[in-house]
């Protein structure tokens, strides 16, 4: 029996979600022509099924990803389910179906278009994580570090261990402005927390003095006569310099 | 003094060290402590050159007893002076690393009294850092040649990486240009800090709980363009140091004329960083290409071509071992192929596991083919279109438009033969014979 096609899945969001609509997609022998979920809601013509996220069967794909195909394959998918490519859900679905066809040999073929379309998502989603571990810049306040990031894919699952492990005994808050959520660190606890908006509050002279120091390490460090703009622009690309405190104000 | 100023000096006088790597080692964090390592390294930020910032790299002070001409903190040289109290530094570094503005220290110094006091002091810094402030951070600390053998060690536990300068690259520039240093000064605590390494590892591999004397191996820096040394010395040069003092870095500077002096080229010297930027990316093919050093020059050619890169050069000096097939060929071949990679060789290599690669593959998956593509087939067949000697393969890596340009121009077919009138022809028009 051919698999159904005219049909388009809307789910809660979660990577859980996700792999159920994995699991429903095999089990009712359907290959959606659209997943998404309700907050990227979109008018289309084929009929929507709501996927309900079950704990259960989500972690039956979960542990087949890793036993079937492989655990790289399965890290490949979790890095694009956090980048902002257009249509990541079926995808992903796709890379997957492929991958229980194929097995672990399927991150190999990468000049597939749909292993390519995920290896290059991935790949793209894990260098703006280390991106940040290096750009962020953390102000105090009252003994606590704040950050604002502002990136395109959601960096926090691959960005904040860095910083959990680095300062176990720091409280800290990063707070991601592209999608409005805040990781909180606290006494060991790591908390995701949606937050509406958030500005830096005004810096007290402890801060802005070390804010002044690092301007002019920063500034002194550089030698004038090799200045090279665009290899600076190359290796630190300009939409990370807004949260950055060597060119604040 | 404040400390600002005190900063703004002391990284002035720093600045000129190359060496800004954080990687080598992996440390994870622990509780009550603070900071962590990443082998791959971490930058934190690129200043206005291009080049990375990742550690506070700054001199511990630059108030020198010695006068060598070619340095900015010679005693003679009227310049201001500053000197990091230990406590200072220690608490300026930590509050920088708390912000996430650097990965670490780069500690250096000019010599205070003599080599043993700089060496206590430096000491005193590190000793703050790791055990007070418990940081388990990357630092990078110069040795100070001269100093006791016993402060080398117990820096040496303290850091992560240590590094000698090398200065320039031969005996007699160094007479030249550094009369109080001589190759031996130099040598001898690099050949320590590798005995030192080497012990170190017998005494983990006995026990477990050895502190580690530096982990992320040391690293050198030579001046390039002040003195007359070829590439070819010089490239040699690092190779022996590779070898025969297992560092794991050799770094380059363009000499960058500040002040004036007998024997130091004049001030209007522009830097020579293209050469540098050659020199690295030889250095690059010895350490990750496995080239020779004896491959790339010889004394017949004893420079790098400034138009195009050491890879490039030898492939076109050694045409006969291309084109290299990419379905069939080893890694080591692939590796020689100009333009490819360690990432692109290896990519090829899993992804041809999978079914033959042709040159739409190769694109796909993000081999770039600029100049690859002269030197390789895909399944027996090359490019199409593409030139086949050396020459015209020079000619196309060095156009902008590459391929384009390699081939001979288009011709309009015609009945007629066309053939350009010569010179001798217009002597015969002009003369009336035609």
């Amino acid at each position: 029996m051919p698999y159904r096609t005219d049909i388009a899945y809307l789910y809660d969001g979660s990577f859980e979600g996700l792999l159920c609509c994995v699991y429903e997609s095999y089990y009712q022998k359907e290959l959606p022509s659209m997943i998404f979920n309700y907050e990227e809601a979109q008018e289309t013509l084929f009929p929507v099924k709501e996927i309900v996220t079950d704990r259960t069967a989500a972690k039956k794909v979960e542990y087949s990803i890793g036993q079937s195909i492989s655990k790289g394959a399965l890290r490949l998918v979790r890095l694009c389910y956090f980048s902002h490519m257009a249509e990541r859900e079926v995808t992903i679905l796709n890379f997957l179906r492929m991958g229980y066809k194929i097995g672990p040999r399927v991150t190999n073929m990468l000049a597939h278009d749909t292993v390519r379309a995920i290896t290059k998502t991935a790949q793209n989603v894990a260098s703006e994580s280390h991106f940040y571990k290096e750009f962020l810049r953390f102000s105090e306040y009252n003994g606590v570090l704040v950050a604002i990031i502002e990136p395109k894919n959601f960096v926090l699952p691959m960005t904040s261990p860095h910083f959990c492990d680095r300062f176990p005994s720091e409280q800290f808050l990063i707070y991601d402005k592209t999608h409005k959520v805040a990781f909180v660190y606290q006494n060991g606890e790591k908390r995701l927390i949606p937050l509406e908006g958030f500005e830096l509050p005004e810096a007290d002279a402890e801060e802005k003095q070390y804010r002044a120091l690092w301007k002019r390490f920063y500034n002194t460090i550089a030698i004038e006569g090799r200045s090279n703009p665009k290899l600076r622009m190359g290796n630190m690309p300009k939409r990370y310099w807004a949260h950055m405190t060597e060119f604040m104000e | 003094m404040d400390i600002l100023e005190k900063l703004t000096i002391l990284t002035d006088a720093a600045k000129y060290d190359v060496a800004c790597t954080s990687s080598g080692v992996d440390r994870k964090g622990a509780p009550g402590s603070i900071g962590n390592a990443a082998a791959c390294g971490i930058c934190h930020s690129f200043s206005a050159d291009g080049r990375c910032i990742a550690l506070l790299k700054v001199l511990m002070s630059n108030a020198c007893v010695y006068d060598c001409s070619y340095c900015v903190n010679r005693k003679s040289n009227d310049v201001p002076r500053a000197t990091f109290e230990p406590r200072e530094l220690a608490e300026l570094m930590i509050q920088f690393y708390r912000r996430n503005y650097i990965e670490g220290l780069f500690l250096s110094s000019a010599v205070v009294r003599n080599p043993d006091y700089t060496c206590e002091q430096m000491i005193e810094v590190l000793s703050l850092i790791r055990n007070t402030y418990r940081f388990r951070g990357y630092i990078h600390v110069k040795a100070i040649p001269g100093a006791d053998d016993k402060l080398l060690t117990a820096l040496g536990l303290l850091a992560d990486r240590m590094s000698v300068n090398l200065e320039l690259p031969s005996h007699d520039s160094l007479k030249l240009l550094a009369p109080d240093k001589s190759r031996e000064s130099i040598l001898v605590p690099m050949g320590r800090i590798k005995t030192g390494i080497h012990e170190n590892r017998t005494d983990l591999a006995k026990y477990r709980n050895t502190p580690r004397f530096v982990p992320a191996g040391q690293s050198t820096q030579m001046i390039v363009g002040a003195t007359p040394e070829t590439d070819y010395q010089i490239i040699n040069l690092s190779a022996a140091l590779y070898k025969k003092y297992e560092l794991k870095r050799v770094f380059y500077s363009a000499y960058m004329p500040v002040m004036t002096g007998r024997n130091l080229p004049s001030l209007d010297t522009k830097p020579q960083l293209l050469r540098e930027h050659r020199l690295y990316q030889a250095d690059w093919l010895l350490r990750f290409y496995q080239f020779d050093a004896t491959e790339l020059l010889d004394e017949k050619n004893p420079n790098f071509n400034p138009l195009i890169d050491p890879k490039c050069n030898w492939a076109l000096n050694h045409y006969d071992f291309f084109p290299v097939e990419v379905n069939t060929a080893p890694y080591e071949t692939l590796l020689r192929v100009p333009g490819l990679g360690v990432i692109g060789a290896k990519k090829i290599i899993r992804a041809r596991r999978m079914g033959s690669l042709d040159f739409p593959d190769l694109k796909k998956m993000g081999v770039v083919l600029k100049r690859a593509q002269y030197f390789i087939t895909c399944r027996g067949k090359t490019a199409l279109g593409l030139p086949s000697n050396p020459e015209a393969v020079l000619r196309g890596l060095l156009s902008e438009q590459g391929a384009a340009l390699a081939q001979p121009p288009m011709e309009q077919f015609s009945l007629f033969d066309h053939t350009d009138s010569t010179k001798e022809d217009l002597v015969k028009c002009l003369t009336g014979q035609i």
